[in-house]
């Protein structure tokens, strides 16, 4: 349901957004910045990351054979749970670092018909063209908008205040971490769009289409998991059957706490629908910065995320090879600094930590006094600049003293 | 090919579909092809690999790559050509060359010459040492010679258009070539690309060999043609060379000879007929990717330069791989003129490398 002014509740306090300092002419100059960050790194593409991305995919493909093959003899305790680890890594890799982030089309370039996200399927429930639509387009081109992007709560969580409360949200704690452990079936069911055929914008046949779709991979995707490869583990079967089911559900509590800790975690800004309006490049850029947050960790665990944990520069330039992501981090925070806008960033147990506690206040009434949408647009942009704009050629003056 | 033979065949691709769906259900989503061409490009089947087991340098200008196929390559019919795949600075580049290897050699043999300013077939020809791996794109083409083999046979070549012709005189049986003649251009005796080998089969087989050197000779005219071979209308013939030369053919043929005997193999589309168009943007629907197409870019080019994955096989017209049918719009036809509209006939399969488009235009690839 799409929340119109006159329903949404009075706020008890109106939060000025991070941006709200920020002329016009500002704005448009970050855009720049951003833009000439962007055409720097898409025109040197080239060798070194085909090299990556095919090193990913070996590694992936190498983890799920030799985890499946170990898997055959899971009787043995050591080999469950190697094979059982391999899996789950696995998995993990596939559907982030390579599933994720191929179906983006951040390899496309390339031209090779086997790393295309056209052509690409993933190991998950949830088809890799529905993903393509509700993911990349509806959910990367409205980020943080009400209404339009079903991401936010995926229509069964109440994550931001400005949705409406009802008694239905009492229990969302639960369904969070119901949600968590089923994450690609939770995915796969909400590709169907149910929400949309109550509202009577998707007809029930096109639903019936959608589902037939998604059980006709899902088939497949259970029989290989839960009966081809148990009957090939002869006396292992339950076993591997056992392994299986904790290698998805591994990826599945994975994935949902990189993902949820991308935009829901407390500094993410949220906006309504007449922020589309005339909405330039610039500030285009802006609430995808404001909109995400990034997470910190090794260089492994980045991997592990499918460089997720860079979501912020993965929302300004959601094509941009994800190897990438990691080496303009700095230059993206350097340009939020100079522009006075935050950079949201904290470790995994941290950010989830304040993603549990904001799903669990928000199963309640209110929640604006902490979690208010801020309001740029009814901010007049009136602040003075700080510091006058650097004449130079060299991008705009660096806000902060 | 005996029945029994036929018989144990399709067994064999039954069985042979059986494991591979069997298979399927261990790889799905994937399919086990694309896991093995993972581990090992070389296995791969559906997306075959040739290792270079050895280079030959012809000429100063030319090589021949011997390739070894990963996995059971489909035999060419000599004369034909194959695509070659290479990734450069990461980014996936076909060409098409013409196999000068008999059909059933232990090794697929592809000769090259460096063209100036060409991006694969100067790397193909000087960089491409033995150990490197490329991609086989399938035989195709039509310049081919008819079963039974004509009585009467002329070849002109020039340049590197030898190398089709090559396939041909090694594939030809030795008494198929008594009589035939084979009138090369090129610019001094030792650009003939396979000189030596030409010259031993004229003294061996009774092909009579006629090398103009255009260093020395003027270009050939149709009396230089008469002079040479007197009966040249009686023959059945096979050209390639540069396309200024198969343009004059063309007229000799259609004024003094029968059209239909002429048979030609360009490298290169012959001049486009690109000012009429006015050009537009183009719309992939499997991509969503647009482009903008100048009135001489063919669909093909511009969607590549916009990053579209689009089938292709021989970039000019001949092989019918890189066609999708035309949703909306008109493209014109640069080789002919031709103008294919939608409105006329909506859903027609146009070939991208030889069309741009006249407008805006949408096109199912």
């Amino acid at each position: 349901m799409t929340l119109t002014a006159s329903m949404r509740p009075a706020r008890a306090k109106t939060r000025v957004s991070a941006a709200a300092h920020l002329t016009d002419e500002q704005v448009e100059a970050l855009g720049a910045e951003l833009d000439a960050i962007r055409d720097e790194v898409m025109g040197s593409r080239g060798e070194r990351d085909a090299q990556y991305i095919h090193k990913v995919l070996l590694a992936q493909r190498s983890l799920e054979m030799g985890g499946r093959a170990l898997l055959l003899f899971s009787k043995f305790p050591p080999a469950w749970l190697a094979g059982t680890a391999a899996l789950s890594i696995a998995k993990i890799l596939d559907n982030m670092e390579l599933g994720h982030n191929i179906l983006h089309g951040q390899w496309d370039w390339m031209r090779d018909a086997k790393i295309y996200s056209t052509k690409w399927e993933w190991d998950h429930a949830d088809p890799s063209e529905f993903w393509q639509k509700s993911h990349n387009y509806e959910h990367h081109t409205f980020t943080n908008i009400e209404g339009l992007d079903r991401d936010l709560g995926y229509s069964v969580m109440r994550v931001t205040p400005d949705q409406e409360w009802s008694p239905k949200y009492l229990i969302q704690p639960l369904t969070n971490l119901g949600l968590s452990l089923i994450f690609e079936w939770g995915i796969a069911i909400y590709d169907i769009e149910l929400d949309r055929v109550q509202s009577g914008e998707k007809s029930w046949k096109e639903a019936r289409a959608s589902i037939g779709k998604i059980l006709r991979k899902a088939r497949k995707q259970l029989a290989k998991d839960y009966v081809v490869y148990p009957l090939l583990s002869g006396p292992s079967a339950l076993h591997t059957m056992a392994a299986n089911f904790t290698a998805n559900t591994v990826r599945n509590l994975w994935t949902h706490a990189v993902i949820f800790c991308g935009h829901f975690p407390d500094g993410v800004e949220t906006f309504d629908e007449s922020r589309l309006d005339g909405e330039t490049r610039g500030q285009w850029y802006v609430r995808q910065m404001l909109g995400s947050a990034n997470l910190s960790g090794s260089k492994t665990f980045h991997l592990m995320t499918g460089n997720l944990s860079h979501q912020i520069e993965h929302h300004l330039f959601p094509d941009m090879p994800s190897n990438r992501y990691a080496e303009i981090a700095p230059r993206v925070k350097d340009i939020c600094e100079r522009y006075g806008l935050p950079y949201t960033i904290g470790s995994l147990p941290r950010q989830y930590g304040k993603v549990v506690r904001k799903i669990a206040r928000l199963a309640f009434p209110g929640g604006h006094e902490r979690y208010g949408t801020p309001v740029a647009e009814q901010t007049p942009r009136v602040r003075p600049l700080p510091v006058a704009p650097r004449a130079d050629a060299a991008g705009p003056a660096r806000l902060a003293s | 090919m005996s029945a029994v033979g036929q018989f144990g065949r399709s067994l064999g691709s039954r069985v042979g579909r059986r494991v591979r769906s069997a298979a399927h259900l261990l790889t799905t989503p994937l399919l086990p092809d694309d896991v093995l061409g993972t581990l090992n490009p070389m296995w791969s089947r559906r997306d075959p690999r040739a290792r270079v087991v050895r280079i030959q340098r012809e000429t100063a200008d030319t090589t021949t790559l011997f390739l070894k196929p990963g996995a059971p390559f489909a035999a060419h019919r000599p004369g034909q050509f194959i695509g070659l795949g290479l990734r450069l600075e990461g980014v996936w580049h076909w060409r098409t060359y013409s196999v000068t290897s008999r059909p059933g050699d232990e090794l697929l043999a592809v000769t090259v010459t460096a063209v100036p300013g060409g991006r694969m077939s100067g790397i193909l020809a000087h960089g491409t040492p033995a150990g490197s791996v490329v991609a086989l794109g399938p035989a195709a083409g039509e310049f081919v010679l008819p079963e039974p083999t004509p009585e009467k046979l002329l070849f002109i070549t020039a340049g590197s258009g030898i190398t089709p012709v090559m396939g041909m005189l090694r594939s030809l049986p030795r008494n198929a070539l008594s009589g035939a003649v084979l009138v090369h251009c090129d610019r001094t005796p030792s650009d003939v690309v396979f000189g030596p080998e030409l010259r031993a089969l004229a003294e061996t087989t009774g092909l009579r060999l006629v090398e103009r050197h255009t260093a020395l000779h003027s270009r050939l005219t149709p009396d230089a043609l008469t002079d040479e071979v007197p009966d040249w209308t009686a023959r059945e013939t096979w050209a390639c060379g540069p396309g200024g030369l198969l343009d004059d053919l063309g007229v000799f043929w259609s004024e003094a000879g029968d059209p239909d005997t002429l048979h030609v193999e360009r490298f290169r589309p012959p001049a486009l007929l690109g000012t009429e168009g006015t050009g537009g943007r183009i719309t992939f629907t499997a991509s969503g990717i647009t482009a903008d197409a100048a009135p001489d870019t063919p669909v093909l080019i511009a969607g590549e330069d916009a990053g579209a994955l689009l089938p292709n096989g021989c970039r000019m017209g001949i092989c019918h791989t890189c066609v999708g049918k035309l949703t909306a719009g008109a493209v014109r036809d640069l080789h002919t003129g031709e103008l294919i509209d939608a409105a006329e006939t909506p859903g027609r399969p146009v070939r991208t490398c030889v069309t741009a488009p006249t407008g805006d235009i949408t096109l199912d690839l």
